[in-house]
């Protein structure tokens, strides 16, 4: 039942959806689909490893806010000297990864070496983020130059056979990351980190370097993710990115992968990524249920996964 | 004494799935009597106690009470008729206080507010007749493991069992404690308590149990009056061999032997000061001491599993510093802890992600190689005996027998030179502890070195070649050969026939 569980669910939804309305199958609207699962995918990936090592973040919404702000800001200054073309976008790819690894160092060393909670520090460096955006923009928007962002564009529409880059760099972060957590040691290293980090630390696990590195790779998907977003809209401002954290964390659940730790898998969180695009899709597509009450049947379903997932825990 | 029976068990059987774990066992209870339960781990005793309690329903069979047959759907039926099941692992909601514990889901009231100050009087009568002077403001999280169980049994005096089942209450016990519980089981069994306990060491069933009822293989082979047996009787009927063999002979360690390790000036802040040792290949290093005398410490600290200084490290003549576990493994040091569950295994794993993973290196570089690590695990349950019912069982549901062979296996897999092995017996039977004693003779005989931390006296003596004392953090004495007896340890250990100077100290 647990392995099951989601991916019925979604069988269901993909049946229900396809019965409602006759597009939902077509070409056009999986790819779009997909493409906007790949933000909050990407980054779930990353959340499945932090929540599995033990560890929560509740700051990715606004890192992902604060380095596309970030990205706009230096490629708009660098425009000057380096002019349109692929090494700013480079330029750019690099800030971003950069600071998503310095956002995830940042998490990771006051929540590993100062020995503060999760919970807190990441409630603490989600607002920092969010207010640093803000200040940043003015409080309006902060977008990129018009020339630029006609070049940028095709990361987010292009792809290769139809299949657009979102969602083909989505598919290699998932295929990594299942290697990475079920056979590779540094994911058996993060299970019996949040299993128990007393019994990891006797068995020679270094717990704070596993779970920093957790948050260090979330920050860095996080960065990856935010490189496919900022083509789409071409800006960023006090808006972007909210609730992502909370979309992420649910993506992660869903999938299957225990809230306190000790249990992850990287291909559960990609079907609870799936279940939450296709419920937001479906209300899209037919007028069955108003599209307002998306956010209702979400959280629905959330705890039914979790209710599902004790029931079967209990028989198991 | 023609007491009646409070409570029995009639051809109880109870089924986990496919597994029988009891197969209609009788077990009775008279008022006014200790019952000792006794059996080598897996052999039901748990189960038993708590299909007595109403924790869990048996499969078939009757259970009597009084006279009459009745059923428990809950452990609260089972309070309802007085009887009081108290946990190994304590029951006890840690940042409450010792009052507010006891008197938990049952607050005395006056009117719609607490009446606080008859609930502590309350509890300091109940702590009273238990002799335990602690605070009844205490919060339950600042108490040692004795004074826990003295607030577990004050427990159930405010609920006037008339049953009070205790599984093992003297595992975590010092000698002193004991005796002080030895007497309150004394005192409720004068009031006409019937009491039910299990314990591994056959001597303190012999101290306090009037009667024993044995068990094996989820069936009962005896049941008798303590005065009937010796303990060589209770140890025979529970494994069902002899077992007056219990230590292997030791054939003393060769004059030529190599030094595996040499430590000179090892201090653990707050735990160990200044502790030099030597250890040779082949040999059995024992160190004994009362609970809290740095053992553990010092040897974790050795390790690198905590904060230590050492002024000099040798290990096999070479000089190094060891600044974390992966360096201490690095050099064929490691170190088994003695908490099973809470530092040693991963409770709700299967037993292939536990058995590898201190040795994980040795199974895949990034990527690791299943099919060796089953093949690893295969091999494990063959030379250690672990029972287990299929190989994907979690953890946390073996016997501790089985667990702690399992712990063994673990710390084997990353093939250490040097030993050290901290309470390797907790908790077990007898007859997994010869297993245990005779894999370590056997693996010192093929020139590792081993150091056995130990709190049982009889362990120390039987295993050790030599042994070292320690008290309040400092090597109060080696002991060697012939020289090591159980007085002589206790002399160290307390500090008798030390200089005065010191004792005052």
């Amino acid at each position: 039942m647990s392995v099951l569980g989601p991916i019925l669910a979604l069988v269901i939804l993909i049946v229900i959806g396809a019965a409602l309305n006759g597009n939902f199958l077509s070409a056009g609207n999986i790819n779009n689909v997909l493409s906007r699962s790949a933000f909050i995918g990407i980054i779930a990936v990353g959340m499945t490893f932090v929540i599995t090592a033990g560890g929560l973040d509740l700051s990715v919404g606004s890192m992902a806010a604060f380095i596309a702000g970030m990205m706009i800001l230096v490629m708009n200054a660098a425009l000057p000297t380096l002019g349109v073309g692929i090494p700013i976008i480079l330029l750019g790819m690099l800030v971003a990864l950069i600071a998503g690894i310095a956002a995830g160092m940042l998490n990771g060393f006051l929540i590993t070496t100062l020995g503060i909670e999760a919970f807190i520090v990441t409630l603490g460096t989600m607002g920092i983020y969010r207010s640093l955006v803000t200040w940043l923009a003015n409080g309006g928007t902060l977008s990129l130059d018009f020339d630029l962002r006609t070049f940028y564009r095709p990361v987010y529409f292009d792809g290769i056979l139809g299949v657009s880059w979102p969602i083909i760099v989505f598919a290699v972060v998932v295929i990594l990351g299942e290697i990475l957590m079920s056979r590779a040691r540094f994911g058996r290293h993060c299970a019996a980190t949040g299993s128990n980090e007393h019994v990891a630390h006797y068995s020679s696990v270094n717990v704070g370097r596993t779970r920093m590195l957790t948050y260090i790779m979330l920050g860095l998907l996080v960065g990856v993710a935010t490189i496919m977003y900022v083509p789409r809209l071409g800006s960023a401002s006090a808006s972007t990115g909210v609730l992502w954290e909370l979309e992420a964390i649910a993506a992660v659940i869903i999938g299957g992968t225990v809230l306190k730790g000790g249990f992850g898998r990287v291909w559960g969180t990609v079907i609870g990524v799936l279940i939450l695009s296709l419920i937001d899709n479906i209300l899209n597509l037919t007028d069955l249920v108003s599209p307002y009450l998306n956010g209702a049947i979400q959280g629905v379903i959330i705890v039914l996964a979790v209710i599902l997932q004790r029931e079967a825990k209990a028989k198991g | 004494m023609t007491a009646a029976p409070i409570l029995a068990l009639r051809g109880v059987h109870k089924s986990f799935g496919p597994v029988e774990v009891l197969s209609g066992i009788d077990v009775t209870l008279l008022s006014g009597e200790v019952l000792a339960l006794i059996g080598e781990n897996g052999a039901g005793k748990s189960t038993t106690m708590k299909i007595l309690a109403g924790y869990q329903p048996a499969t078939a069979g009757r259970i009597m009470l009084d006279g009459k047959e009745v059923r428990f759907d809950s452990l609260h039926d089972g309070e309802a008729a007085g009887i009081v099941l108290i946990h190994q692992e304590f029951n006890l909601a840690e940042q409450l206080t010792v009052e507010q514990n006891i008197f938990l889901g049952r607050e005395l009231r006056r009117g719609l507010l607490l009446d606080k100050w008859r609930m502590r009087d309350l509890t300091q009568q109940y702590l009273g007749r238990l002799k335990c002077r602690i605070d009844p403001d205490t919060p339950v999280s600042r108490l040692s493991n004795s004074d826990k169980q003295m607030v577990e049994i004050a427990k159930a005096l405010s609920r006037d069992a008339r049953v009070l089942i205790m599984d093992e209450p003297t595992a975590v016990l010092t000698g002193s404690e004991v005796e002080v519980l030895f007497e309150q089981v004394r005192a409720l069994r004068a009031a006409g308590t019937a009491i039910l306990f299990t314990s591994h060491k056959l001597g303190e069933v012999a101290a306090i149990a009037d009667r024993v009822t044995i068990m094996r293989d989820g069936a009962v082979v005896r049941s008798d009056m303590v005065a009937a047996m010796t303990e060589d009787d209770m140890a025979t009927a529970m494994v069902g061999r002899d077992v007056s063999a219990l230590y292997p002979p030791k054939p003393g360690v060769a004059h030529d032997a190599r030094i595996a390790l040499q430590v000179q000036g090892l201090t653990v802040p707050g735990h160990a000061q200044d502790i030099n040792f030597t250890l040779h290949q082949g040999e059995i290093l024992g160190i004994a001491g009362l609970i809290g005398s740095g053992r553990t410490e010092a040897m974790e600290g050795l390790c690198g599993l905590r904060p230590a200084t050492i002024s000099a490290l040798q290990i096999e003549g070479q000089p190094l510093a060891i600044r974390n576990t992966a360096d201490a493994l690095n050099n064929g040091l490691c170190y088994m802890t003695e908490d099973r569950k809470l530092r040693g295994l991963l409770l709700d794993k299967g037993m292939r992600v536990n058995l590898t993973l201190q040795a994980l290196a040795r199974f895949g570089r990034i990527l690791i190689d299943r099919r060796a690590e089953d093949a690893a695990l295969a091999q494990a349950v063959k030379d250690f005996d672990i029972r287990a019912g299929s190989a994907d069982v979690l953890v946390g549901n073996l016997s501790g027998g089985n667990q702690q062979k399992l712990l063994l296996a673990k710390i084997m897999q990353s093939e250490p030179r040097i030993l050290i092995v901290d309470e390797p017996t907790r908790g077990i039977d007898i007859g997994t502890k010869q297993q245990i004693y005779t894999f370590l003779r056997a693996l010192a005989a093929s020139g590792k070195a081993i150091i056995v931390v130990s709190s049982e006296m009889q362990e120390i003596i039987g295993l050790s070649d030599r042994v070292l004392v320690m008290r309040q953090g400092r090597i109060a004495g080696t002991l060697d050969g012939d020289a090591i007896t159980e007085d002589a340890i206790v002399r160290c250990a307390m500090g008798v026939g030390a200089d005065p100077d010191e004792r005052a100290a």
